[in-house]
């Protein structure tokens, strides 16, 4: 049995020596997440990431709280600081749990970026160097805007991360556009996606005047495209998606989805590493904060979107 | 204390009754020794791959003795709820239930951080309560009435913060807490001074910039360590110096028999369940106070993460059989396990295969131990 278990733990070290990001010379940069485990959107943070510190030769980490609580990413935060890293890049998805533990990081010395979830007044509120994203109740306002401008005055959000009150933002955001009270259009999805197919089907049934639909992410997308096809409406109701992947760019070139806002994962793991690491190198730092999204994906300027959806888009 | 509590009349110095025993073979028959083992094992490893990164370090022993504390916590109780007999697969949700109580009243309400920190503890006392009272009158397994818990609490807490402010964190839980009579024991830091003056010896890292320059990295212990150590030390004494705890080992290992001796059976499992609850209320409590926001999906798995580290502290999943101070260790193993990894750079998809190796290998080892030792089974 002891032979047994020196022998696990030795094959556990050289497991980790094997499964330790590729070590470098470089800088030492930590991203960390809310993301669970599950949500595959954040696969795009991850090759960001590893391209970047890839190119300026820095060794880089991701890190995420496997169910997404955030107390637990709180944790993550404090204990990367505690790892005296060069520089860890960070979402603010809920700045009462998560500014303290980044304020200490900052007060510790280490420069912080914060990326995709908070605004830049939060970023600057905590020390952090600056904000790379997307507004999230901005991005949803511009489009409730658009949709505004073509016609559409109700609409059904499919709200797949009902937990998270920052992508919900792109809800009350799309409503305040349109000029409507959110009321009972958002609805909680769950991350099924057979659930979410038929929650969709029900509303539409139960609500026939809808005019429009919005949903959060590849997650709630893909199984809304398959419910508006098989209820006849796919290309009749007005429909627009965050984030992009395979299916929604499939579904924008065939006219199922109007428009999709793609806010750049790929930027916002990307840029930080390039700026941290000219910024510990020698010192130069922009003097903005970088908006990665929205924009607007329609159907014109497909080609490199659909080569790399899911992957660097 | 011992002979104080013991029902048993005053017995003869022989007893045909009681087995003897040597004191050796009593030390190792214990249900910790393995989790006391794994805990040594778990620390060589980490110290040897891990102890360059600032995991021992002041500002890395918090962290994971943070985590730990947390475990433990919710370990506590589960462990005397198993080792009573029963699950309860609804403390993740509680804690989550619990949070949102205790924001919803005082931010969104405008209730004194006191009287929601009660009403919550209230609240989830009569939900355990009501657990337990569910599983003794229908004869349910408590993995089904609990589990049927765990989605009443969630979708409970996600309903009652959607409807009440439309969204499912509720923050600016720290400002209305300043200046509560007991919101600081539960978000508060005690002993600053000691590292402070650490801080001098340089025996601990200072902060080097912004408001907080000089001060050291480590502002004191948490009161979640202190509650942790606190919950363990109750549980302890509990289980093995008083005649409740003789009560709940009867009832987890034969209730029908423990029936039979008098011993009120329903009482302790209701009880039991009541104090998971109560455990559950004191984590989420702690969260709320230390982050000031709770959110609806807060405690996700927590469940398993209890029950994980009882198992790992060597109870026996059939009840009747486990420790506290295993429980704590398992709790222990599991906190330095999880952020260790963190510390050692491993790729976090692995993290979760690791943890499953780690937990294999602990229960393996502790079931060993104990076959080996006793010859049993």
């Amino acid at each position: 049995m002891k032979k047994t278990l020196i022998a696990l733990a030795t094959a556990a070290i050289a497991f980790t020596g094997v499964s330790g990001s590729a070590v470098a010379d470089g800088e030492r940069f930590v991203l960390v997440s809310h993301a669970p485990d599950s949500d595959s959107w954040w696969n795009t943070i991850k090759n960001g990431l590893a391209l970047a510190g890839e190119q300026v030769g820095a060794e880089v980490e991701y890190r995420n709280p496997p169910t997404g609580d955030i107390a637990d990413m709180a944790r993550i935060i404090e204990q990367t600081a505690a790892s005296n890293p060069d520089g860890i890049i960070t979402t603010l998805a809920d700045p009462d749990v998560l500014s303290g533990p980044i304020q200490n990081a900052v007060a510790k010395g280490v420069p912080v970026i914060i990326i995709n979830s908070g605004t830049p007044e939060q970023a600057a509120d905590v020390g952090a160097l600056m904000y790379v994203g997307q507004p999230e109740y901005d991005a949803g306002l511009a489009a409730g805007q658009r949709a505004k401008r073509d016609g559409v005055g109700s609409f059904l959000c499919v709200n797949h991360v009902v937990s998270n009150p920052v992508v919900g933002e792109r809800c009350r955001g799309f409503a305040d556009g349109l000029g409507v009270d959110l009321g009972t259009s958002m609805i909680d999805s769950g991350q099924d996606p057979a659930e979410i197919k038929n929650k969709v089907k029900a509303y539409l049934l139960a609500n026939p005047d809808t005019e429009a639909v919005l949903t959060l992410g590849p997650t709630s997308a893909d199984p809304t495209i398959q419910a508006l096809q098989e209820m006849g409406k796919a290309g009749d109701i007005y429909f627009g998606t965050f984030d992009l992947g395979t299916e929604i760019v499939k579904a924008i070139k065939d006219g199922t989805i109007q428009w999709g806002i793609d806010q750049q994962p790929f930027l916002q793991a990307y840029l930080p590493v390039i700026v941290l690491a000219n910024y510990q190198r020698y010192g130069v730092l922009p003097g903005n904060n970088i908006n990665s999204g929205p924009g607007f994906i329609t159907k014109d300027a497909l080609a490199k979107v659909e080569e790399f959806a899911g992957e660097y888009r | 204390m011992a002979e104080t509590q013991t029902a048993a009349p005053p017995e003869p110095e022989k007893d045909e009754r009681v087995r003897e025993m040597s004191r050796m073979r009593k030390a190792l028959i214990r249900p910790e020794l393995g989790a006391i083992c794994g805990t040594i094992l778990v620390f060589m490893f980490f110290l040897g791959i891990a102890s360059d990164s600032g995991m021992f370090a002041a500002e890395g022993i918090i962290n994971w003795g943070t985590v730990s504390a947390q475990f433990a916590i919710i370990a506590v109780g589960a462990c005397l709820l198993m080792i009573a007999g029963e699950f309860d697969l609804s403390v993740g949700s509680m804690i989550g239930f619990s949070g949102i109580i205790i924001a919803l009243m005082s931010v969104q309400w405008g209730f004194p951080v006191w009287f929601a920190i009660l009403v919550a503890f209230a609240l989830s006392l009569c939900i355990g309560a009501l657990n337990g009272y569910l599983v003794i009158k229908t004869g349910l397994p408590s993995f089904i009435v609990t589990l049927a818990f765990l989605y009443i609490l969630r979708g409970l807490t996600i309903f009652i913060a959607i409807a009440t402010t439309r969204k499912t964190i509720i923050g600016g839980v720290k400002d209305v807490a300043e200046g509560d009579p007991i919101a600081w024991l539960f978000g508060g830091k005690v002993f600053s001074g000691v590292f402070v003056w650490l801080a001098d010896l340089g025996l601990v890292g200072t902060f080097v910039a912004g408001p907080k320059a000089g001060l050291p990295v480590v502002e004191g212990i948490p009161m979640l360590m202190i509650w942790a150590i606190a919950l363990i030390i109750f549980g302890h004494i509990l289980l093995t110096r008083t005649r409740f705890g003789n009560w709940i080992f009867a009832s987890g290992g034969d209730a029908q028999a423990a029936r039979y001796v008098g011993v009120p059976v329903s009482r302790v499992k209701i009880s039991m369940f009541m104090f998971t609850a109560f455990c559950a209320t004191v984590f989420a409590t702690c969260q709320v106070m230390e982050f000031g926001s709770a959110a609806a999906d807060r405690g996700l798995l927590k469940e398993f993460e209890a029950i994980i580290s009882v198992v790992i502290g060597g109870a026996l999943l059939t009840g009747g059989y486990g420790s506290v101070i295993g429980a704590a260790l398992g709790a222990l193993i599991f906190g330095v396990v999880q952020q260790g990894l963190f510390f050692a750079g491993v790729e976090s998809s692995l993290f979760r295969v690791f943890l499953g190796v780690i937990l294999l290998l602990a229960v393996i080892l502790n079931t060993y131990i104990r076959r080996m030792i006793t010859g049993e089974r």
